[in-house]
């Protein structure tokens, strides 16, 4: 069993899986601060409400972004323990940075934010949490500044077989870095639109189902009330705010990705040629942008580029992209393998570290139906939320929607959407970045040699069974725990408010006095 | 002495003391919520007594880990590498417990909340046995190559030190979660801690004890000897506060065992970070280990900045939760029904 590719798809699926929880934490985190700073500055109920919701949703979430946080930190060592060799010097001081400025922030004020309810005076409590937030979005900065260095290394110098950094600085303001940043938090952002808006949708269709809310001939929304706090006037406002900032978050945050990622194409086709003609599955330079290709698989059963065809192209898109102009042509596969192997070789050096893989013949195309793949469902998944998003606030314009069930099938699928986003355009980033896990800068003023062939990177003492272990036990507690975290998430969501305020469910005609909190009881408790 | 990497060498000491202190009694409560508590209301009273701080000292873990690779990569890739299983077992452990103070009070039948329950005390038990494991032998070394790689396949790293360092925080664990419950709550679970460390303080602080007076009779040295005595004073101070019901005492008596006599192991290995078992030439020392000296001073400035923030901001966290716990301060359990 060759590690090598193992250990990748440990990486590649204990990765994935933690940013399934890091959008929901970023994003739902900033949508916190602003619902409850909301509630701070107008005093509306409806503000707090949300807050205490989506608070407990937040929660849910975020105890597995921490727990499967956690492995990341280590995975490097284990598995990888040649790239920590080679790159520790300049990748290990974001990592320690992230922890030392940004986890401790989160994971304290998270803390005392969830279990300083009406023990800290309110300003002091809205605090709490701006800093806990500040905290995720600052370790996704530090986090990206570790990943951008493997896209695109600066700031090192080549000493003694291993990157050495010389200018801190450049590493923390690597121009790939500058917008893979914002496009992760355009991303994350989406994530968390969708989220209100699909979850608002639920909780509005609910009310017109169950015939609290009606509508008049027009079609205006006409609120209604069962008479219980869990469903009165202050309920509906509250589901009609997630739904409409949902809606906007998600449009605004994908025309951001968008901008941000017509940025990143053009870095890329500078800095990784390859990937870019690997994402258009372009063997030959050109100009256009393919929306669908396809490939015979005749031959020797793997794909070439030679093989496919393309099917529908958009004539000079791809060179807008890239260049801003619709002419320029980019450059194909065919013309760019040549250049790697000259600069880069051919093989791996047979070095007896290198196990079974000393010596073998160096691959520089990444897979190509991955990156043509992965690049197109990261634009049409976040495409798709953003549509759904604009009809779900036409549709709901008047107040209210409608009472139909297939419309909510389908808002409960564009929460799915922006998840599915994320973890195709890691994919497409890292896949495409093969077979490099540090890629060669090719600037004129690059660093030389600073670059590492995945097949290189793996630890040479780790047996291929201990890595089947953790990548087993690993992927099966994983898939054990995504079950539990949706039962909750759903059990949290038909709740509604109540849920983040079971106060709101308390008898009203029982004497006030008896329902009180006593101020010694916690407000919060596992 | 190489300055810059000694630094280094202290601070990540530092940083392993603060997780053994910190997330000692979590651990220590995690796993007493199945050994001791006896009710629903007992288990609740001692899950939220760290229901706000846990999370927060775990990063004392995750920063140790990130310290580790940023100034000395070697040794984190050695370490991590060479200890491939018992490190899988520490993450699966802490995942399961993370996971578990978070859910078990949303979960709804009373299943569910024994197998969290479980989860909980187990992963406690076993992150707390396997990082007792790593760190035992990082200080008595693996079988590492010329290039640091271990060789001798997946258990090669296994002895006896593995199973004392593992009992070792174990114990500590065990006394930090006593001594923790005995100041933050009230009624049964302080009279359990006090009576506890009255009777067998020493019994569990004895595996730790026994690691480092070994550790430091290996590699002798003077500062260690001097430090493994100002544990020794720190422990029977304990256990005379602990008679004497001094409960701030005795938990102050405990923290000085576990600074010195922790401090003392470290600086034994001093100037190796990770021991070769192998051959002396192969061990991994604070030079050969470390990163370069521009690294290292970029990395010193910005932890002279913010790891006096993060202090100040930790303690803040626990004056807040400073009032003591009890059955009557915790509300009803919530079902959460759909509406
Ligand atoms: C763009 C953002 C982003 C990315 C790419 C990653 N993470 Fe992450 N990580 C976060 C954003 C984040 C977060 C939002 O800050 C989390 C999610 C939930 C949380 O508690 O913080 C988090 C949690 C989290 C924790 C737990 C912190 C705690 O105990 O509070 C660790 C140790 C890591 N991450 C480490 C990593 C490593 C080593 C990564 C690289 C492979 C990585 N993360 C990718
Ligand atoms: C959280 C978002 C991320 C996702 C979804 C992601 C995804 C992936 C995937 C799918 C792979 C496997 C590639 C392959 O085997 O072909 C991979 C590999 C890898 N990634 Fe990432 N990645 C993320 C962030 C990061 C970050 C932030 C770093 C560094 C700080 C990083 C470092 C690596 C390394 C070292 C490998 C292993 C070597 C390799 O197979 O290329 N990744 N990642
Ligand atoms: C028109 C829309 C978009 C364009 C042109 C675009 C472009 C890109 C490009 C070129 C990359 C690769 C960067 C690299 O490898 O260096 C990328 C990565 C990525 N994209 Fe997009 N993207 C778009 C929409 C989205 C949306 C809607 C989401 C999520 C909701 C998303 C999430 C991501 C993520 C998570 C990555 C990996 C992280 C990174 O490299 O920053 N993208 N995108």
């Amino acid at each position: 069993m060759d590690p090598l590719e193992v250990a990748r798809w440990q990486f590649g699926i204990t990765t994935v899986y933690h940013f399934l929880m890091v959008p929901l934490t970023i994003g739902l985190g900033i949508v916190l601060v602003a619902m409850q700073t909301a509630w701070h500055r107008t005093g509306k109920e409806q503000y707090l409400r949300m807050t205490k919701f989506w608070g407990k949703i937040f929660m849910i979430n975020f105890i597995m972004g921490v727990a499967t946080g956690l492995v990341q930190e280590f995975q490097f060592g284990m598995a990888w323990s040649e790239y920590s060799r080679f790159v520790g010097d300049v990748f290990g001081a974001p990592l320690a940075m992230e922890a030392l400025i940004a986890f401790f922030l989160e994971s304290v004020f998270i803390g005392i934010w969830v279990f300083g309810w009406g023990r800290v005076r309110p300003r002091v409590h809205l605090t709490v949490l701006w800093l806990a937030v500040a905290g995720s979005v600052v370790s996704a900065y530090f986090i990206l500044a570790a990943n951008a260095f493997m896209q695109h290394p600066v700031g090192v110098e080549y000493v003694d077989g291993r990157a050495q950094m010389v200018d801190f600085w450049a590493v923390m303001t690597n121009p790939t870095l500058l917008v893979h940043f914002p496009h992760t938090i355009f991303g994350a952002l989406a994530v968390a639109g969708s989220m209100l808006l699909g979850i608002g949708w639920y909780h509005l269709w609910k009310r017109r189902k169950e015939g609290i809310d009606t509508v008049d001939k027009h079609g205006y929304v006409v609120v209604g009330s069962t008479g219980s706090k869990a469903r009165d006037e202050v309920d509906y406002k509250g589901w009609r705010s997630s739904f409409r900032w949902g809606g906007w978050i998600a449009i605004v945050a994908f025309l951001g990705t968008a901008f941000t990622g017509h940025t990143q194409a053009q870095m890329m086709i500078q800095q990784q040629p390859l990937k870019m003609a690997a994402a258009e599955a372009a063997c030959h330079d050109g100009t256009g942008f393919s929306l669908l290709s396809v490939a015979s698989r005749d031959g020797e059963g793997a794909t070439t580029c030679n093989d496919v065809v393309g099917v529908f192209e958009i004539p000079g898109l791809l060179s807008f992209l890239a260049h801003n102009d619709f002419t320029t042509p980019v450059e194909g596969v065919n013309s760019l393998i040549p250049q790697y192997e000259e600069a880069f070789g051919t093989h791996l050096p047979d070095d007896p570290r290198y196990g079974e893989r000393a010596g073998s013949e160096i691959e520089y195309l990444p897979i190509m139906e991955v990156t043509y793949w992965g690049f197109r469902l990261m634009i049409t998944f976040g495409g798709i939320a953003a549509v759904a998003a604009a009809l779900g606030l036409w549709i709901g314009r008047k107040g209210t929607v409608p009472h139909d069930k297939t419309l909510m099938n389908m808002a409960w699928l564009s929460i799915l959407a922006p998840f599915a986003a994320n973890s195709a355009g890691w994919i497409f980033t890292e896949m495409g970045r093969q077979p490099f896990t540090v890629a060669p800068n090719p600037d004129p003023t690059g660093v030389d040699q600073v670059w590492q062939y995945t097949a290189a990177a793996v630890s040479p003492g780790v047996t291929g069974q201990e890595i089947v272990f953790s990548l087993a036990a690993l992927t099966l507690i994983y898939a054990l725990l995504l079950v539990v975290e949706v039962v909750l998430l759903v059990r949290y969501t038909k709740g509604g408010h109540p849920a983040g305020m079971p106060e709101l469910l308390a008898d009203e005609d029982t004497d006030d006095d008896d329902h009180k909190p006593s101020s010694d009881v916690l407000s919060f408790a596992y | 002495m190489e300055f810059l990497p000694t630094l280094w060498f202290i601070l990540i000491a530092v940083l392993w003391i603060g997780y053994l202190v910190l997330d000692g009694f979590d651990l220590g409560v995690g796993m007493l919520m199945k050994v001791w508590a006896k009710n629903e209301s007992q288990r609740r009273v001692l899950l939220n007594s760290i229901g706000p701080v846990w999370d927060g000292n775990e990063v004392w873990l995750v920063t140790a880990a990130g310290a580790t690779f940023a100034a000395f990569p070697h040794w984190y890739a050695s370490m991590f590498a060479g200890l491939y299983i018992p490190l899988t077992l520490a993450l699966l452990a802490l995942i399961l417990r993370a996971v578990s103070i978070e859910y078990r009070g949303k979960s709804h039948s009373q299943t569910a909340r024994n197998l969290w329950t479980w989860a909980m005390a187990g992963g406690s038990f076993v992150a707390a046995f396997t990082i007792g494991a790593m760190l035992a032998l990082t200080t008595t070394g693996l079988p590492l190559n010329e290039y640091g790689d271990r060789v001798g396949g997946p258990f090669a790293w296994f002895n006896g030190w593995a199973v004392l360092g593992g009992l070792a925080v174990v114990g500590i664990s065990l006394a930090q979660g006593w001594a923790f419950l005995s100041l933050k709550t009230l009624g049964a679970p302080r009279l359990a801690g006090n009576r506890q460390l009255r009777r067998y303080l020493p019994l569990y602080f004895l595996p730790a004890a026994t690691w480092a007076i070994l550790v430091v009779m290996r590699y002798p040295k003077v500062p260690s000897w001097g430090m493994l005595t100002v544990a020794a004073v720190g422990l029977v101070l304990a256990w005379g506060a602990s008679s004497r019901r001094k409960e701030g005492l005795t938990f102050t008596g405990m923290v000085v065992f576990i600074v010195f006599g922790v401090g003392a192991i470290f600086t034994a290995l001093y100037p190796n970070v990770l021991p070769s078992t192998i051959n002396e030439a192969y061990n991994l020392t604070v030079t050969t280990a470390s990163s370069s000296d521009y690294t290292l001073t970029v990395m010193a400035i910005v932890t002279a900045i913010f790891f006096p923030l993060v202090l100040a901001y930790s303690v803040w966290s626990y004056w807040v939760f400073r009032q003591r716990l009890g059955e009557q301060h915790i509300p009803e359990s919530v079902v959460v029904t759909p509406v």
